[in-house]
Parts: C-alpha cells; sequence; structure tokens
C-alpha cells in the first residue's frame, strides 16, 4: 500500500497591487490512501492555493512535498470540460490526453459509465448537463487514468443535495479501492462526514485528525432550547439568549435554539425555557474555537412603514426561455416581517424567480407585486422599494467602503444631508469604522457582506432580496449575518432569500421550494420536515425526499 | 423648482457619474492606461511624425574645380535639411549608395559647371533620389529646389544677368514656418480624446459584468436612460480633461499657437464626445468581455484616424472614400481644432462643421439607446 502524499511546512505568498498576502502559512499533513479526507475553511482560506501546490501547478515559497510514485489527479473547482463538447468527446480528449491505448480506453469507458450513470447521456454537450452531472463528469475525466491521490477542489460547489449525496459515494466506492482521496469543502456538514478533516483558517492550519476528535473539544458546550409554538416571538428569543453569559453563539433551527457555551459555562435559562444538552456537531465546535463576540449587533432602523399584510403577491407567474419553461406557474404571498426563502438545486428557476420579482427580468405571463408595484407596469419603482445583495460580492473593489456607501445612498435618491446622515449611522450599526477609507475588494469576507448588506439597507427598503447570502463563508460571519438579519425582520423588514443550503433555510420562516420550475412544497421549516420527512433526520432528507417523489411522479 | 422625480433622477444620475468617476481614478493600473499613453503618443507624434526634412544623408559627387560649385556645396552643407556623409569620387559609387541606403540623395556637378556659369551657359547638376521613400523624396526635391534656386538668383546678381521668368514668393498662412507639429497637435489632442472616450466607454459595462457588478446596478432603480447618461458622461469628463491637458502641453512644449476662441473648441469638443461615447457604449453592450471591447474600439478608431485628415489630406482620397469621411466626426472636429489653434476660426466654418457632427451624435446616441434598452431590460 502506498503511503499517500505528505507535505511539511508549505508557505505561499501572493503579491499583488496592494502588498503580499500570505495564503498558506506553514501548513503540514497526510493524505492517506483508502480514506477521504476534507479539506475545510471558508472561502478565502488557502483551500486552493494549497491543492495547487500539491497538484503541481503552483510552485511553494517554503516547504516540501512528498507524493507517491502513482499518478496524482486534480480535478479543478472550475471543472476542465469543454462544454462545447458531448459527454463523450469530453472523455475521449482525457483518455488522448493521457496517452490511453484503444484496448484500454473501452474497458475504461464502459467502467466510467456505468460508475457514474452518464450512459445515456453520452451525446449530449457537456454545457447542458445539471451541476451535478457535470462534476460528475468531471470526476470521470480525472479518472481516466487510475490515480493514486485524487484531489478534489469542492466537488460539491452548485450541486444541489440530490446529487451531491450520489457524488459522495461515488467518492466512497473510490476510497474502498485504496485511493487516497482530497475533497475540499467550505460545507462543515460534509466535512463531519470525512474520514480525517484538516480545517483551514486564514492560511493556517486549525486542526488536523478525525472529525469526532475536534468535536469532542467542545463536549457539553452544546445546548438545544424548544421554543414555544408561537413564531413571532422565535427571534426575540435567541436574542436574549445570545445576550447571556457565557453564549458564544445561538442559532435558530426550526422551533428550537441551538447555543453554544464557553467551555465549563453553566447550563443556559431563559424564563419559562429549559436547554438540554446535545452531542455537538462539527460547526459547534468550529465556533467554540474561533470564540466569536457574541455581542448581538444593535437594531437599525431601517425600513419605512409600508402598511401590512403582503408585501410580495405572486400570481400564476411564468417565465420562457424559448421552448424551455424556467418558472412555471408559481404562485405565494410573503408578509410583512417575513423571512421567506426559496430553496432549491441549481437551475430549478429559483433564480429567475428571484430575478423577476427583483425586476431585473419581466415575466412572460401572469402576475407579480412587490411593495405595492405591479412588476408589469412599475419596475423601476419597485426597485426603488428593495434591497438587494448578490450571491457574489458585488461592488467596485478599488472604491473604498464609504465611497460605495455613498453610490448606494446616491442612486437610491437621497439627499446629500439624508446619505450623510445614513452612511454614519451604518457605519456605526455595522462597525465599519475602522474600514470606511480602505478600498473595499481588499477586506475580508466579513467585512465585505457587512458593507454589502449596510449598502443593501440605508435607503430603508420595505424588502431585503438575498441571493445565496452566506454560501462559502465561514460559520463566525454566517451566524454574524443572519443576528442581523433577524433583528431586521423584528423591525419589520420582510426578507426574501434563495438558497441551496439547507442550513440558510431554517432561518426561514417559510420556505417555499422549487424544482424544474414548479412549486414543489411550501410551508415553515418545521412543517415541511413533519411532512416530508418521517425519519426525522432534518430538513435536508425532507427536501430529497420531496424531490425524489416529484421526480418519481413527474418523470421527465 | 424641479419636480421631486426630477430631482431623485439627477441624484442618482450623478451618484452613477461619480463612482464612474472614482472607478477609474482609484484603480492605479486604469489610472495609469489613460494618462500615460495619449501623453507618450503626443510626444512621439509631435517628433517623429513630421514632413519637416532635416540632417537627411546625401552624398556629393563634385567633379567641378571651380568656386561656384564649392559655394554651391557649401550651402548644400550648411542647410539643415541635409548632412553630407560621403564625399564620392567617382560616378559609379552612385549606385552602390543610393542602393544601399546610406544616402537619400546624391548631388553630382558635372565638369563643367564653373566654366558654364561663368561663360553664360546654362549649367546643370544632377540630384538624384531614393524613389523608394516617395514622400521624403518629394520633400527632399523641394528643398533642393529651393537652394539651387537662390543660388541662381545670387549667380545671376554677380555676373549681373536677369533671371529670365517671375520670382515665386510662396507665404503659407497660420503656419508660417509650415511646422508639421502645429499641423499634427491640434489634430492628436482631438484624436486621443476619441481613442480614450472610445476606449472608456466601451470596457465600463463590459468591466461591470465581469466584476460581476453590474446586476447590482440594474436592481437599483436606475432607469435605462438614467444609467445611459452616467455611462456616457463619466467617460466624456475623462476624455475631455485629458484632451484640455493635452492642448496645454502642445502650446507649453511644443509651442503651438492658440489664436482661437477656446470655448469655442471646448463646444467642438463637447459635441465629438456625444458620438464617440455613444459608438463606445454600442460596444461595450454588444460585447461580454474588456479583451473583446478594446478590439472592437481599436477596430472603429483605426478606420476613423485614417479617414479624418489627421495625417493625410481628405482631398488626396478617392471619391468614394472622400464620401465616407463625412459619416467621420472625427473630421469635423478636427477642422475646429486647427481652426481655433492656428487661426481664428470664423464662425461661419465652425458652424458648418459643428451641426453635422451634432447630427452624427443625436443619431449614435439613439441608436446606442436603443441598443442599450433591449439589451439591459
Amino acid at each position: 500500500m502506498s503511503a499517500g502524499l505528505t507535505f511539511e511546512g508549505l508557505r505561499k505568498t501572493f503579491t499583488g497591487e496592494a502588498g503580499t498576502v500570505t495564503a498558506v502559512d506553514g501548513v503540514s499533513g497526510v493524505i492517506a490512501p483508502g480514506k477521504i479526507t476534507g479539506l475545510v475553511g471558508p472561502d478565502a482560506a488557502g483551500k486552493t492555493t494549497l491543492i495547487r501546490m500539491l497538484a503541481g501547478l503552483l510552485v511553494p515559497n517554503a516547504g516540501t512535498i512528498t507524493k507517491p510514485p502513482g499518478h496524482v489527479s486534480y480535478m479543478p473547482q472550475k471543472f476542465g470540460l469543454y462544454e462545447d463538447l458531448t459527454v463523450e468527446q469530453n472523455l475521449v480528449l482525457y483518455a488522448d490526453l493521457h496517452g490511453l491505448d484503444q484496448k484500454a480506453r473501452k474497458e475504461t469507458f464502459a467502467k466510467l459509465h456505468g460508475f457514474t450513470g452518464l450512459a445515456p447521456f453520452t451525446d449530449r454537450l457537456a454545457g447542458k448537463l445539471s451541476g451535478g452531472m457535470k462534476q460528475k463528469l468531471g470526476l470521470a475525466c480525472t479518472l481516466v487514468v487510475t490515480p493514486e491521490v485524487l484531489l478534489l477542489d469542492e466537488p460539491s460547489v452548485g450541486v444541489d443535495p440530490v446529487s451531491r449525496r450520489e457524488l459522495w459515494a461515488m467518492v466512497q466506492q473510490l476510497q474502498n479501492t485504496g485511493i487516497a482521496v482530497l475533497w475540499s469543502t467550505a460545507y462543515l456538514d460534509e466535512a463531519e462526514r470525512c474520514d480525517h478533516v484538516m480545517l483551514l483558517h486564514e492560511g493556517t492550519m486549525l486542526f488536523d485528525g478525525a472529525p469526532k476528535d475536534f468535536t469532542a473539544r467542545s463536549e457539553g458546550q452544546t445546548w438545544r432550547m424548544a421554543l414555544p409554538a408561537k413564531a413571532a416571538e422565535k427571534r426575540e428569543l435567541q436574542r436574549a439568549a445570545a445576550a447571556l453569559p457565557g453564549v458564544i453563539d445561538s442559532q435558530i433551527q426550526g422551533r428550537a435554539l441551538r447555543l453554544v457555551v464557553e467551555k465549563d459555562a453553566p447550563a443556559p435559562t431563559l424564563p419559562g425555557l429549559t436547554a438540554e444538552q446535545i452531542p455537538p456537531r462539527l460547526e459547534d465546535a468550529y465556533l467554540a474555537m474561533l470564540h466569536p463576540p457574541h455581542k448581538p449587533p444593535p437594531i437599525v432602523e431601517h425600513t419605512e412603514e409600508v402598511g401590512s399584510g403582503e408585501l410580495i403577491r405572486v400570481h400564476d407567474l411564468t417565465r420562457k426561455f424559448g421552448a424551455f419553461t424556467a418558472v412555471d406557474h408559481l404562485s405565494f404571498e410573503v408578509q410583512r416581517g417575513e423571512i421567506f426563502g426559496l430553496l432549491g438545486p441549481n437551475g430549478a428557476g429559483k433564480s429567475t424567480t428571484f430575478k423577476m420579482l427583483c425586476g431585473l427580468i419581466p415575466a412572460s405571463s401572469g402576475e407579480a407585486h412587490v411593495a405595492g408595484f405591479d412588476l408589469r407596469v412599475a419596475r423601476a419603482d419597485a426597485r426603488g422599494r428593495l434591497g438587494y445583495m448578490a450571491q457574489k460580492f458585488a461592488y467596485v473593489g478599488y472604491l473604498s467602503v464609504e465611497q460605495n456607501m455613498r453610490f448606494a445612498a446616491g442612486v437610491y435618491g437621497l439627499s446629500k444631508k439624508e446619505a450623510n446622515e445614513r452612511v454614519e449611522e451604518a457605519i456605526d450599526a455595522f462597525g465599519l469604522a475602522p474600514y470606511r477609507s480602505s478600498a473595499c475588494g481588499l477586506l475580508p469576507l466579513g467585512i465585505k457582506q457587512r458593507m454589502a448588506l449596510a449598502c443593501a439597507i440605508l435607503h430603508r427598503p420595505a424588502i431585503l432580496f438575498l441571493d445565496e447570502p452566506t454560501s462559502g463563508v465561514d460559520p463566525v460571519t454566517r451566524h454574524e449575518f443572519w443576528a442581523r438579519i433577524n433583528a431586521m425582520a423584528d423591525a419589520g423588514m420582510t426578507v426574501l432569500v434563495t438558497s441551496h443550503f439547507i442550513d440558510e433555510a431554517e432561518y426561514c420562516d417559510r420556505l417555499a421550494i422549487i424544482y424544474r420550475g414548479k412549486m414543489i412544497g411550501l410551508g415553515s421549516p418545521e412543517e415541511i420536515k413533519a411532512q416530508h420527512d418521517k425519519g426525522g433526520a432534518g430538513l435536508e432528507a425532507a427536501f430529497i425526499s420531496l424531490v425524489e417523489n416529484y421526480d418519481r411522479e413527474h418523470p421527465q | 423648482m424641479l419636480p421631486a422625480s426630477w430631482t431623485e433622477s439627477l441624484r442618482r444620475i450623478a451618484a452613477l457619474i461619480r463612482r464612474e468617476l472614482l472607478t477609474i481614478w482609484r484603480d492605479k493600473r486604469g489610472r495609469t492606461i489613460l494618462i500615460l499613453p495619449p501623453i507618450m503618443q503626443l510626444f512621439v507624434f509631435s517628433y517623429a511624425a513630421t514632413f519637416d526634412l532635416s540632417n537627411a544623408p546625401l552624398a556629393i559627387l563634385n567633379e567641378d574645380a571651380g568656386l561656384a560649385s564649392r559655394e554651391l556645396v557649401a550651402r548644400f552643407s550648411a542647410s539643415d535639411a541635409f548632412k553630407p556623409m560621403a564625399r564620392l569620387t567617382n560616378g559609379v559609387e552612385i549606385k552602390a549608395i543610393i542602393e544601399n541606403g546610406d544616402a537619400l540623395a546624391v548631388l553630382h556637378i558635372g565638369p563643367t559647371f564653373s566654366r558654364d556659369l561663368a561663360s553664360g551657359k546654362t549649367p546643370t547638376i544632377q540630384f538624384i533620389v531614393d524613389g523608394r521613400q516617395s514622400n521624403t523624396a518629394l520633400i527632399a526635391m523641394s528643398y533642393v529646389n529651393e537652394i539651387v534656386g537662390d543660388f541662381s538668383r545670387e549667380q545671376a546678381a554677380r555676373y549681373g544677368r536677369s533671371m529670365a521668368g517671375p520670382q515665386l514668393v510662396t507665404r503659407a498662412w497660420f503656419n508660417s514656418n509650415l511646422e508639421t507639429r502645429w499641423f499634427i497637435i491640434p489634430g492628436l489632442v482631438a484624436t486621443l480624446t476619441m481613442v480614450v472616450a472610445t476606449l472608456t466607454t466601451s470596457m465600463s459595462v463590459a468591466r461591470e459584468r465581469e466584476l460581476g457588478t453590474f446586476e447590482q446596478l440594474l436592481v437599483t432603480p436606475l432607469r435605462p436612460w438614467e444609467l445611459f447618461v452616467g455611462k456616457i458622461v463619466g467617460p466624456a469628463i475623462i476624455a475631455f480633461t485629458e484632451g484640455a491637458l493635452l492642448a496645454v502641453l502642445g502650446i507649453l512644449i511644443f509651442h503651438v499657437p492658440l489664436r482661437g476662441d477656446v470655448a469655442l473648441m471646448a463646444l467642438g469638443l463637447a459635441v465629438f464626445m456625444l458620438s464617440v461615447t455613444s459608438v463606445g457604449l454600442m460596444i461595450s453592450t454588444l460585447t461580454n468581455t474588456q479583451q473583446q471591447a478594446q478590439i472592437a474600439s481599436f477596430c472603429v478608431v483605426m478606420p476613423c484616424i485614417i479617414l479624418s485628415g489627421l495625417t493625410t489630406p481628405i482631398e488626396n482620397m478617392p471619391g468614394w472614400v472622400q464620401a465616407l469621411t463625412y459619416l467621420n466626426p472625427l473630421r469635423y472636429v478636427l477642422v475646429i481644432n486647427r481652426g481655433v489653434f492656428l487661426q481664428d476660426i470664423p464662425a461661419s466654418v465652425a458652424f458648418a462643421n459643428l451641426w453635422p457632427m451634432a447630427l452624427i451624435g443625436v443619431v449614435t446616441a439613439a441608436m446606442a439607446m436603443r441598443l442599450f434598452r433591449s439589451r439591459m431590460a
């Protein structure tokens, strides 16, 4: 058996216009054969840099890498597929690149087709595959030659939960043949399933070992507090819990709070509520280790009275692109002060729905009213009443935090005086004072996100639109972000959020599950769990069962 | 007092323009690319692209022993246009020295030159030029004519003979020494302004698409026309400032005179900017990456420069090409710029060049707006 891949004291710096950044700082470890090693960390933690060094694409500034005699295969994050070639042509291309002879080729392809389930799609263009199938094909292409070490850079990004599960099963099969697998991810639930994890944080290794050893560190620090049935109070209770002494983190999970406390802190108590100890998850241990400041964010006065009732009313909303129906007769309402989630895999139609509701694209048919404006006739007026935060940081990186905020104020038509007041107020409330003159592109992700949120609410919108707001973000930043959103919702802000990230869905008051252009489920997270997940395994299981049922009833 | 919707509209546009300017200014690389190359081009063009002949290599074959021939040679040596680089002794050497490109021209004075001159016969001299460089050869010959003409007149006076025929006295108005720089720089000011404006507008939407910031703009209450105005005014301001800087450099460093009304030149450039930025924005709407936008800009700017009369006179072009130049806004602004710099251009001439440019501007802006709307909505 091979020794796997060993690396020692790896360091990589990048020198740019703004100075030198250390992406990976003295990292050592072993990717052992027959195991799945999770490389875990938020965006910009150094995962890709490390993998690229291991794959031999980057030369480290310091440190050594000891490779096994066999192949080291690498699947990049943006897979190396040619979208204008078919599935088969992509495989042939990789076989050619590896100089595979015709006989070996036939066997390998047959094996890979069976392995990936891509056999029925060999003539389809790679660009027309779904996110999950693309990743499977990408994996197949890297497996044309059986590697000794397989490096996978965020293979599950953009992949829906069903395909994620399948992809994981495929990699497990490989692991059983003795291959050493490195699987990088920003999702901690995924990391929990690995045999071994390496926790990367700002270029350094926080932890290297079995996930259960990491979670064991915060044994006894995690509590669950059941909440009363009335949903309106849950955010208020969460804030109260977060303010308790010794509480590091509090998170709403359906009709309960999940609390992480300091070591040896007493059981958290709130009047009328009792806490029970629960086993920690990787995320809890992570939070306990980073120990975020648990000061709940102040409530900013951010929304103007827009009456009560339904702020979003969608009826039979449909959008077609040529012959393809991306959104198919969608109807739902969102009440004032509600956090409403559009949940669904990539390509299901949630982004198209989101874009129509933001006034970015017109509907093909049907009606949508947003903040009292009919989107058929008053898209620009509706846009003026909503705040928007894109999935990707969408502000000019050269501009300072303050300049970006002033632009946001101006472009929503605030007067100079109003803009001054609100920008100052927001800089204060969002703790942006130390960064006000820094070019925002160079700031850490968490600060960028705070700025983006501050910009989105300067004009006191009636509705806040969030597009996958916390994917790829570390748990500390994610929890801080949601604490702010919760505070805003309590103050009357309506929030519409899209996500394919189950954790995010837990924060929503109600969810619409979108699949193949249709709404296949609607209700609070608890309702959806109760209806569709008999086993009690959580929202993800409920989601998968919903999708699988739909596929069974409506075969393509 | 403007209605509330208008003040809000203006605020939105102002915010967008400020953002455009800041974006370009705070990007160190972008800033350098915008400022440095035009200034370099101004210097390169002003020094290198000159039609004045100076220090052209000249070989001399003087077979005459007389004083007159030596005096003629001295005149050539003294002129700035030529620099004697070789003395030949035999006619067979001429072929090689021209063919090798060592000399641009050979001055060949025959053995009977002084004798003919003294005896009243018309002496001949031979001047051989390298026709492969036709432009330079033509200019060299005009210098030769001038030098030989002066020499002949003086000799005629010395021998008490009258010159036959009228004597031509030329005077170049507006540029008395016919300095190429005076002609080139006013044109360059407009041309480089065009390059900057086209590049900045054409890359602006493509850059936003690359950075992913465009969607964030589209969800703001900015109306398409407001976005359009903001997107052309920002680059126009930058290009305009750049043009002013180049004009000042031309005046201070290259001593180009400024005889007309600066306000008129500013008006001309402003009208010019409308069509240039509109075309730039059309390119931007149709391209997806900054690289595509750059290439497309190049494809638009180059023909405009060639068809503008910046370096080669429009009058020399074939008729159908001349007709094309009427669609080129650069053609008109060149007339205005040169007019303002070198003369005090009459209002009628200025107007005759302003209105076609304004018309082109309005048409291109309308087209760009249509395209922008259809692609943005």
